[in-house]
C-alpha cells in the first residue's frame, strides 16, 4: 500500500494539546476559555475528517517521527480502523464540550479550567492511540490517557472522590506497568518489531519455532494489561470512577477511555497476532467464553443498581465484553459486528449518560427510584433516553440492532452456538435494567413535592441540543449504516 | 597551549579540584563570593576535560597517561575507557549544575563566613571522585575513596540543623568501616599478588583464585564497597545524610557518590574478578542479583512510608542503586549498557529530585510530605518539574527512566535471568505509589494555614535554571536517546570482552 508521508496525524494529536495553553491563559474569562475549547474540537474533527479521501484512495497517511532505540519508533500511521476510532472521538467531543459548558455552569462547579485543560489533554491521548502506528506509540498515549483523566475523576475533591480517582489509577496505571508492559517486551522480544501489520506481528514471526505456551502467555498478559477494557476481574475502576462530573463520564467512560481499551484489544488481535494464529492457538475461543462471562455478570449486576450512573456503568461493562466477543470470534461478521458496536455502543452509551447529566442538572436526582412520572417534566430528555435505551438492547430501528445482528450472525459462522445463547440472554437482560426506568419515568406516578417543584424542569439547552444530536445519530445509523460499515469494510479488507 | 591540555587531560582532569579547594578559600579572603566563581570554573573546566576524554576515547584506544612518567607496576597509573570517562562526564556535569543551583540554595542555608570553606571541601569532595573514577592503581582508589569520604563527612555536617551532626557522625563511622574493610581486601590481594596495578593484578590473579587470601579479600571488598553504595541492609547512613544535609550536597551527593562506589564494584569485578565463573563455583553474578533485587525492592518500600520527601528520596535512591548493580552483574551486553544508563539517568532524575526538594524548603523550611499540600497553586513551576521526574522515575515512555529499564529488561530476558523482570516491574509500581503520594498533596489538596511561614518569596533563578536544565535532559535524552545508548552499549561491549577468564 501506498504509503505519504504526512504530519496531518500529528496535527490531529496536536490541535487539542496546543489548546491547553490558550485555555489556561484565559482563565479568568470563562467564554473566551470555552471558545478556545470548542475552536479546537471544530479544527481537530476537520483534520480527521480530512484524513478520509486519501484513505479512500487507497493510501496510507503516516509518518514516523523518530526511533528512540533499535526497531522501537514513535510514529502515527492511519488506517480505516484508526479513522473510524478518531471520527467518533473527536466528533462527540465537539456536543460533549458544548454540553459541558451548559453541565458545569448550571451547576456552578469549581475548577472549570482545570476541567477544560485536561478534557483537552485527554483528547490528544485518544486521537494519538487512534492513529498510532505500533504498540510502543499505542501505550505512551494509553498510559497519557490514564494520567490526564485522574484530575477529572478526582474533580470534586471529596473523599469518595479521591477514593475513586484512586482506584482507577492504581488499576489502569497498575495493570499497563505490570501486564501491558512485558507483553509488549516479549513481542519485542519475539518479533524484533513494535508495528501493526496487517494479518499480525507475531504471525509473520511464527515460523521461527515460538513457543505457543510462550505467545499464550503472552496473549494473556495483553488482555490482563489492557484494563480499560474492563473485562472482568479488572473492572471495578469504571463503577468507581462514576465519581466524575457526568459529561466526563459521558465521552471519556462511554467513548474515548473505554473504547481505547477495546480499541487496543482489537489492535492487538487483528494486527499483532493475527486471526490465523489465533485460531491456530485457540485463544480465540477462550476469550470469546471468557469475556461472555462478564456480559451476563455485568448486566445482572446493574439489575441491582439503583443509582443511574451506576447502572449505566454497568451496562458498559457488559457492552464492552460484546466487542470483545466480537472479535475473538475471528469470523468476518464477527470482526465486522465488534468494530460497529464500538460506534453504536458510543452513540447510545453517550446518548444515555446524558440524559443523566440532564436529570442531575434538571432534578437533582441520581437513583432511579426518584423517577417516578418525571416524563411529564422532563418530555424531551426521557424520549431521549428512549432512544439510548431501545438501541442498546437491540431493537429495530435503532442502530444497536445492527451490531447485534452481526455479532450473532459472527457467532453463528464461528459455529460457537452457545455465544449467540450469551447474546440473547443478555438482550434480555438489558431490557430487564433499562425498561423499567422508562416504565416508571413515563406510567409512574410523580410525587406531589416533584409536582409542585418548580425548579423541575428541562436542562438548559446547551445540554439538550448535543443530546438530540446523538440520539439522531442512533437512529441516522440504521438508516444509513454505509457511513460506518464502509469504513469497516475498508479495514476488514486487509485481513479477511 | 592547547596541546598541553590534550596530553595532559587525564590527570587535569584531577588537578583542577586540587587547585581549585586550595584557591577557594583564598579567594575567600579578599571576598566571599569569589570562591563560588572558583568553584564554578574548576567544575566547569573538569566538565569540558571529562567530555573531551569521553570523545577521545569512543573514537580512539583507552588513554594510558602514567603520573611522572613512571611505568605502571611502579608508579600510578591513570587509564581512561569509555566506562570511566562516561561516569566523569556525568559526575563533573551533575557537580558544576550543583555549583550554579548553590549560589541561591547556599546563601540561605551556609553560614557567611563559612562559604569559602564549604567550596574548598566541595570540590575536594568532587576532586576525590574523579580521582576514583580515572586512576588504574587500586590503592590510589582508596586514597581518593577516603578523601571524597572525608569532604562528605564535612559537608554533610554543614547542615542547619541538628541532626545533621548526627547523620555526619553515622556516615563517618559506617563509612570508615566500609574504606577500612575495602583497605584490608587491598592488602590481602597485595599479600597474594605484589602488585596495586589493576592491569598488573589482573594477570597475577590468573590462577590464584581458589586459594584463601583471594577469596577473602574479595569479602571484604565487596562489603566493604556495598557499604558505600548503600545497598540494603546496609544502608543506614545513607537516609539521614542526604535528608540533614544542604540542599546542593543532597543534590549533588545523590547523583554521584554512590554511583562512585558502584563503579568501583563494577570495575573490580569485571577487570580483576572473573564475576561470572571466576573461582570456587561461587555464582557470584547471581548473589549480586538477589542482593541487588532485595535493595531494589526494600528501598522503595520503605519509601512508600516516609513523611519526609528528600528521606522518600534518599531511600528511592537505594533502590535505584541496586537497578545499577541488576544490570551489571547480568553480565549481557544489553543489561550492562541499561545499568550504565542508569547511573546517567538516575543521577539526572535524582540530582533534579532534590533540587526540587531543595526550593521547596527554600520557600518554605520544610520538606515533610504534608506541608507541600497546594504547592501546586504556588511553585506551580517546580511542581511541574517534580511531575515530569516522578514519570520519569516510574518509567514512562520518552522519558530517561524508560530507556534504562527496557535495556535492563531485554538483557534479562536475553541472558535468562527472568527473575529481574517482576523485580523492575514491581519496584515501578512502587516508585509509581510513593511519587504518586507526593504528586496528590502537590496538585490536589489545598495549602494548609500552618504553611504561612514563607523563609522567602521567589526562588533565586539560578536554582530554577539549573533544575530545568537537568529536566529538560530526562526529557531529551529520552526522546533522542542515541547518544547515550551508544555510548553506553560499546563501554559494555569492551568492558564484557576484555573480562580476564576469557
Amino acid at each position: 500500500m501506498e504509503m505519504i508521508q504526512s504530519l496531518t496525524p500529528v496535527y490531529a494529536v496536536l490541535v487539542s494539546l496546543s489548546a491547553i495553553i490558550p485555555i489556561y491563559l484565559s482563565r479568568n474569562n470563562p467564554n473566551l476559555r470555552e471558545f478556545w475549547t470548542i475552536l479546537a474540537a471544530i479544527v481537530k474533527f476537520i483534520i480527521v475528517l480530512s484524513l478520509i479521501p486519501p484513505l479512500l484512495k487507497g493510501q496510507t497517511v503516516g509518518i514516523n517521527l523518530f526511533e528512540i532505540l533499535p526497531g522501537i519508533s514513535f510514529g502515527f500511521r492511519v488506517d480505516s480502523l484508526g479513522l473510524i476510532f478518531a471520527l467518533m472521538a473527536s466528533f462527540l467531543w465537539i456536543l460533549t464540550s458544548f454540553y459541558s459548558i451548559g453541565y458545569m455552569r448550571s451547576l456552578k462547579e469549581h475548577n472549570q479550567t482545570r476541567y477544560f485543560v485536561c478534557f483537552a489533554g485527554s483528547l490528544s491521548a485518544t486521537i494519538g492511540a487512534a492513529f498510532a502506528a505500533n504498540l510502543f506509540t499505542m501505550y505512551i498515549f494509553y498510559e497519557a490517557l490514564t494520567l490526564f483523566t485522574y484530575p477529572l475523576i478526582a474533580h470534586e475533591e471529596t473523599d469518595e472522590a479521591f477514593r475513586g480517582a484512586r482506584i482507577y489509577l492504581i488499576y489502569l496505571l497498575g495493570t499497563s506497568i505490570a501486564f501491558l508492559l512485558p507483553a509488549i517486551i516479549g513481542t519485542y522480544l519475539a518479533a524484533g518489531s513494535l508495528e501493526f501489520v496487517n494479518g499480525g506481528l507475531l504471525a509473520a514471526t511464527a515460523s521461527k519455532g515460538l513457543s505457543s505456551t510462550f505467545l499464550v502467555v503472552l496473549f494473556a498478559l495483553f488482555i490482563l494489561g489492557i484494563a480499560k477494557a474492563a473485562i472482568m476481574p479488572l473492572h471495578s475502576w469504571l463503577p468507581n470512577a462514576m465519581v466524575a462530573p457526568t459529561p466526563v463520564s459521558a465521552l471519556l467512560h462511554a467513548v474515548a477511555v473505554v473504547k481505547m481499551g477495546v480499541f487496543v484489544v482489537l489492535r492487538v488481535v487483528l494486527y499483532v497476532f493475527g486471526i490465523d494464529l489465533m485460531s491456530a492457538l485457540g485463544i480465540g475461543t477462550f476469550l470469546a467464553y471468557f469475556a461472555s462471562f462478564t456480559i451476563l455478570l455485568a448486566s445482572i449486576i446493574a439489575l441491582r443498581q439503583d443509582n443511574i450512573k451506576a447502572r449505566l456503568a454497568y451496562s458498559t461493562i457488559s457492552q464492552l465484553s460484546y466487542i470483545v466477543v466480537g472479535v475473538s470470534l475471528l469470523s468476518l461478521s464477527g470482526v465486522k459486528g465488534s468494530i460497529l458496536h464500538i460506534v453504536v455502543h458510543a452513540f447510545s452509551k453517550i446518548t444515555l449518560f446524558f440524559w443523566a447529566g440532564a436529570m442531575a442538572v434538571g432534578t437533582h436526582k441520581k437513583y432511579v427510584s426518584q423517577l417516578s412520572g418525571i416524563a411529564k417534566k422532563m418530555p424531551v430528555s426521557m424520549a431521549i433516553f428512549t432512544v439510548g435505551a431501545l438501541s442498546l438492547i437491540g431493537l429495530p430501528p435503532f442502530s444497536g440492532f445492527l451490531s447485534k445482528w452481526y455479532l450473532l450472525k459472527g457467532s453463528l459462522e464461528a459455529g460457537l452456538v452457545p455465544i449467540a445463547f450469551v447474546f440473547m440472554i443478555s438482550s434480555f437482560l438489558n431490557a430487564c435494567y433499562f425498561l423499567p426506568i422508562i416504565y416508571i419515568a413515563y406510567f409512574g406516578k410523580i410525587s406531589p413535592e416533584d409536582e409542585k417543584d418548580s425548579h423541575i424542569k428541562e436542562a438548559p439547552k446547551m445540554m439538550l441540543v448535543p443530546m438530540c444530536i446523538t440520539a439522531t445519530m442512533v437512529i441516522l445509523i440504521f438508516f444509513f449504516p454505509g457511513i460506518v460499515t464502509s469504513l469497516i469494510d475498508l479495514a476488514l479488507n486487509g485481513i479477511f | 597551549m592547547i596541546d598541553f591540555f590534550t596530553t595532559h587531560a587525564p590527570v587535569l582532569t584531577i588537578v583542577v579540584f586540587i587547585f581549585g579547594a586550595l584557591l577557594a578559600p583564598v579567594f575567600g579572603r579578599i571576598n566571599n563570593s569569589l570562591s563560588y566563581y572558583c568553584a564554578l570554573i574548576t567544575t566547569a573546566l573538569s566538565f569540558v576535560l571529562s567530555v573531551y576524554l569521553l570523545f577521545s576515547v569512543y573514537n580512539n584506544a583507552p588513554l594510558e597517561y602514567l603520573l611522572g612518567g613512571w611505568k605502571p607496576p611502579y608508579g600510578i597509573e591513570y587509564r581512561v575507557d569509555i566506562l570511566n570517562s562516561f561516569i566523569l562526564s556525568v559526575v563533573s556535569f551533575v557537580s558544576f549544575l550543583s555549583v550554579i543551583y548553590g549560589y541561591g540554595s547556599i546563601k540561605s542555608e551556609i553560614y557567611e563566613k563559612r562559604h569559602p570553606a564549604f567550596y574548598s571541601v566541595y570540590l575536594l569532595f568532587i576532586g576525590g571522585m574523579m580521582g576514583i573514577l580515572i586512576t588504574n592503581d587500586i590503592f590510589n582508589m582508596y586514597v581518593f575513596l577516603e578523601i571524597t569520604s572525608l569532604a562528605g563527612y564535612a559537608l554533610i555536617a554543614m547542615g542547619r540543623t541538628r541532626y545533621s551532626y548526627m547523620a555526619s557522625f553515622n556516615y563517618l563511622i559506617l563509612g570508615s568501616v566500609g574504606a577500612t574493610f575495602f583497605l584490608i581486601g587491598i592488602g590481602y590481594l597485595y599479600m597474594q599478588t605484589g602488585t596495586l596495578n589493576l592491569t598488573d593484578l589482573a594477570q597475577r590473579l590468573q590462577g590464584h583464585f581458589d586459594t584463601n587470601v583471594v577469596l577473602v579479600a574479595i569479602a571484604f571488598i565487596v562489603v566493604g564497597l556495598m557499604l558505600k553504595m548503600a545497598v540494603f541492609p546496609l544502608h543506614f547512613w545513607l537516609p539521614d545524610a542526604y535528608t540533614y544535609s544542604p540542599s546542593v550536597i543532597s543534590a549533588a551527593m545523590a547523583g554521584t557518590s554512590t554511583k562512585v562506589a558502584a563503579y568501583l564494584l563494577i570495575r573490580l569485578m569485571y577487570t580483576i574478578f572473573g564475576i561470572q565463573a571466576g573461582f570456587s563455583g561461587i555464582n557470584f553474578s547471581g548473589i549480586i542479583i538477589v542482593i541487588a533485587s532485595i535493595t531494589i525492592l526494600a528501598g522503595s518500600i520503605i519509601a512508600i512510608s516516609q513523611t519526609d520527601l528528600k528521606k522518600m528520596l534518599a531511600f528511592s535512591s537505594i533502590g535505584q542503586i541496586g537497578y545499577i548493580l541488576i544490570g551489571t552483574a547480568m553480565v549481557n551486553k544489553y543489561a550492562f549498557a541499561g545499568g550504565l544508563l542508569h547511573i546517567l539517568n538516575h543521577a539526572m532524575m535524582k540530582t533534579a529530585l532534590f533540587m526540587v526538594a531543595g526550593g521547596f524548603f527554600y520557600k518554605f523550611t520544610s520538606t515533610k510530605i504534608n506541608d507541600l499540600k497546594g504547592m501546586g497553586r504556588q511553585m506551580p513551576f517546580a511542581s511541574a518539574m517534580f511531575l515530569i521526574l516522578s514519570l520519569s522515575m516510574v518509567g514512562i515512555p520518552l522519558t530517561v527512566g524508560f530507556i534504562s529499564k527496557w535495556y535492563i529488561i531485554l538483557g534479562a530476558a536475553q541472558s535468562g535471568y527472568w527473575i529481574v523482570v517482576p523485580v523492575i516491574l514491581l519496584s515501578s509500581l512502587l516508585t509509581a505509589i510513593y511519587f504518586g503520594r507526593v504528586v496528590h498533596n502537590l496538585f490536589f489538596k489545598d495549602s494548609e494555614a500552618s504553611n504561612t511561614g514563607i523563609l522567602h518569596a521567589k526562588i533565586p533563578y539560578s536554582m530554577v535554571s539549573s533544575t530545568a536544565v537537568l529536566v529538560f535532559l530526562c526529557i531529551f535524552f529520552g526522546v533522542f536517546a542515541y547518544m547515550p545508548v551508544e555510548i553506553s552499549l560499546k563501554a559494555a561491549e569492551n568492558i564484557i570482552g576484555a573480562m580476564p577468564w576469557k
